[in-house]
């Protein structure tokens, strides 16, 4: 393998790692901070993008299409979180896990009364189109590259959220202890809902993203829901650093598995995520058992 | 329920199990077969969901594997033998059980959900994606099992042997599961799941408690997926999916998973409206999903609250089903699974 194959399969797999840390951190974050597991999440990626395709093919615009269905999807988060999630604080994982699965078969349904079930594809933006000439016969489309620098700046930003602002600090107050932050009359409740759709948004917005590199179709949460998992596993529950690092050694495995070995790219991941298990129970970055 | 209304129960259930395919035409006879394997997967998922108190989203794995198996060991031209090939598919559900089990259980809570998630899966995309079991297309179990025994042999390519058979097993598998669950070993699992530190420094080996409980499951699910392969024909990834795991977890706590038989009421019940909706309406899964949701906010307590709501009954406890092991803490357990802030403060973040 040439060094500028090599360079190009990195930045794939750098790129796939942070759409993965995108949607994982959604989930880490309404896991952490509500105790909420929400296996609806893949549902919300694949709800984004056909959000993405029927704005886009609206209005023309893919920025559009961007604002649209975050805006879209944070809104109907919001209302979940009112009608259903609120319940279900402080009852148990099963519960939750019935909810999510509940939710699914309606989300996808809703999907295959409002959308069909058909295969779309999404232009990207035009000032984003073409790619860059590497080599003779190698090139790199530059909405890739775009969305790799566009994936930096919103991490960054989240990281600069939870460390650095007031909202950020009543995040992880309540994460830590839930009744002191309430107890100190801090709105710790009013926040949870914002953390919940955000955490929608999320999802939605990595589905959105990858919009114009892969097609989008009914599928295509169920395997985003799992890899969001395995990120999460391998990062530590909460951990939105942990999340940043499970997700770009999930995005490098897998690219670069798919390279080395074919036949079993498909289970590198887990055997990675067993390995990490036996490592370190609890994620890289969680905290050990008291 | 006192004791002995719920066995007539039991026993007017199973009479008229008996005698079904005696009136029912063959179509009704499969559809009952279906629903009763469903109904072992159940029973066998609430050993570790209910007693054990694992939620576990893999069985639909385990239970697809010993499908598989039985699809790998049925030759061309004519049926496996039932007594390799049950085994056999029994024995690979549990190893991957054990495997399964052994790194899963070294976590719990939302950990254990999300571990068992992605190993199911892992096995869905290795049979999905590789060309082992024929990828995406699966495989066809052409001919039944052979079921010999000295001369004699059962025919199970006949909907009504085939539904006595599966009968039997659920039976033995009911049998087996309320017996363990009576056992010391099961109240040792139920102390695991109300107070895990307390079980622990009584002595008791919660891992490895847990994890034969997780293996003997994985081995019931398998004898149902065997089965079910058989009554198909045909296998695909599909079976393995992590959406059969959900409903088969949905199966369970309908049924209520402080019994032994709730689940398999679940199952009969879920199969039953599945059908129902799937006939009557073109988007049945959105009415189905919004009936699991509100199944969570309105009948937590499942099917039994159900009964009791109808029959003004008290609820049935849970030492109905299982007399506590006497070194259980029984306070702390009932009030520590109840007590919000407790769950809540399980998950917290660290960023």
């Amino acid at each position: 393998m040439s060094a500028i194959t090599f360079a190009v399969q990195l930045l794939n797999g750098v790129q796939y790692g942070l759409v993965l840390f995108l949607v994982a951190s959604g989930l880490t974050l309404v896991f952490g901070i509500l105790g909420v597991i929400n296996l609806a999440h893949g549902a919300f990626y694949m709800l984004g993008a056909y959000f993405a395709w029927w704005i886009a093919a609206y209005t023309g615009s893919f920025l559009m299409a961007l604002i649209g269905g975050v805006a879209l999807s944070f809104m109907l988060g919001l209302l979940l979180e009112n009608v259903f999630v609120r319940r279900l604080y402080g009852r148990d994982h099963l519960a939750q896990v019935l909810l999510s699965f509940g939710l699914i078969l309606v989300v996808d349904e809703l999907r295959q009364i409002l959308f069909g079930k058909d295969v779309y594809s999404v232009k990207p933006p035009p000032w984003l189109e073409g790619s860059i000439q590497l080599t003779d016969n190698l090139s790199y489309p530059v909405y890739r590259l775009a969305l790799c620098l566009f994936c930096l700046v919103l991490a960054a930003l989240i990281f600069y959220v939870i460390q650095r602002t007031k909202l950020g600090m009543i995040i992880r107050a309540g994460a830590e202890n839930r009744d002191m932050t309430r107890a100190l009359g801090i709105p710790f409740d009013s926040v949870n809902r914002y953390v919940f759709a955000g955490g929608i948004a999320l999802a939605a917005l990595g589905g959105i993203l990858v919009s114009p590199i892969s097609t989008v179709y009914p599928g295509m949460g169920d395997g985003m829901l799992i890899l969001s998992f395995v990120v999460v596993v391998l990062g530590g529950i909460g951990s939105v650093a942990g999340a940043a690092i499970g997700a770009l050694l999930i995005g490098l495995t897998d690219t670069f598995g798919k390279v080395f070995f074919p036949q079993v790219s498909s289970i590198l991941i887990y055997v990675l995520m067993a390995g990490v298990l036996l490592w370190r129970p609890n994620g890289i970055l969680g905290k050990r058992e008291a | 329920m006192k004791a002995s209304s719920q066995s007539w129960i039991v026993a007017i259930a199973l009479a008229v199990a008996i005698a079904l395919p005696l009136v029912a035409p063959t179509y009704y006879v499969q559809f009952a077969s279906k629903a009763l394997l469903m109904g072992l997967l159940a029973v066998a998922l609430n050993l570790v969901v209910g007693f054990g108190g694992m939620v576990s989203l893999c069985h639909a794995a385990l239970f697809g594997l010993a499908g598989y198996s039985l699809a790998f060991l049925t030759p061309e031209g004519e049926g496996a033998s039932i007594w390799l090939s049950l085994p056999a598919a029994v024995l690979v559900s549990s190893f991957a059980a054990l495997v399964i089990g052994a790194l899963s259980l070294r976590t719990k809570g939302i950990y254990f959900i999300m571990v068992t998630l992605a190993f199911g899966e892992m096995l869905f995309y290795l049979l999905h994606d590789t060309k082992i079991g024929g990828g995406s297309d699966g495989l066809y179990i052409y001919l039944k099992p052979e079921f010999g025994f000295g001369g004699a042999a059962l025919d199970l390519e006949r909907a009504s042997t085939f539904y006595f058979v599966v009968l039997v097993c659920l039976v033995l598998g009911v049998a087996l599961v309320s017996m363990l669950v009576r056992s010391p070993f099961g109240h040792a699992l139920v102390a695991a799941r109300d107070n895990e530190r307390r079980a622990r420094s009584l002595g008791f080996p919660v891992y490895r408690i847990r994890l034969t409980a997780f293996v003997i499951s994985g081995a019931l699910a398998g004898v149902a997926g065997y089965f079910s392969a058989a009554q198909f024909g045909f296998v695909a990834p599909q079976l393995l999916g992590w959406h059969l795991s959900a409903t088969v977890l949905v199966m369970v706590v309908l049924g209520g998973m402080t019994s032994v038989l709730g689940p398999l009421a679940g199952a009969l019940a879920i199969i039953g409206l599945e059908e129902v909706l799937k006939s009557n309406f073109e988007y049945w899964k959105l009415i189905y999903g919004l009936i699991v949701m509100a199944m969570v906010f309105v009948l937590p307590g499942g099917l039994q609250q159900l009964a009791s709501m109808v029959l003004g009954a008290k609820p049935a406890s849970e030492d109905d089903a299982v007399e506590r092991d006497m070194t259980a803490p029984h306070d702390d357990a009932a009030t520590d699974r109840l007590r919000p802030e407790l769950l809540r403060s399980e998950a917290k973040a660290h960023v």
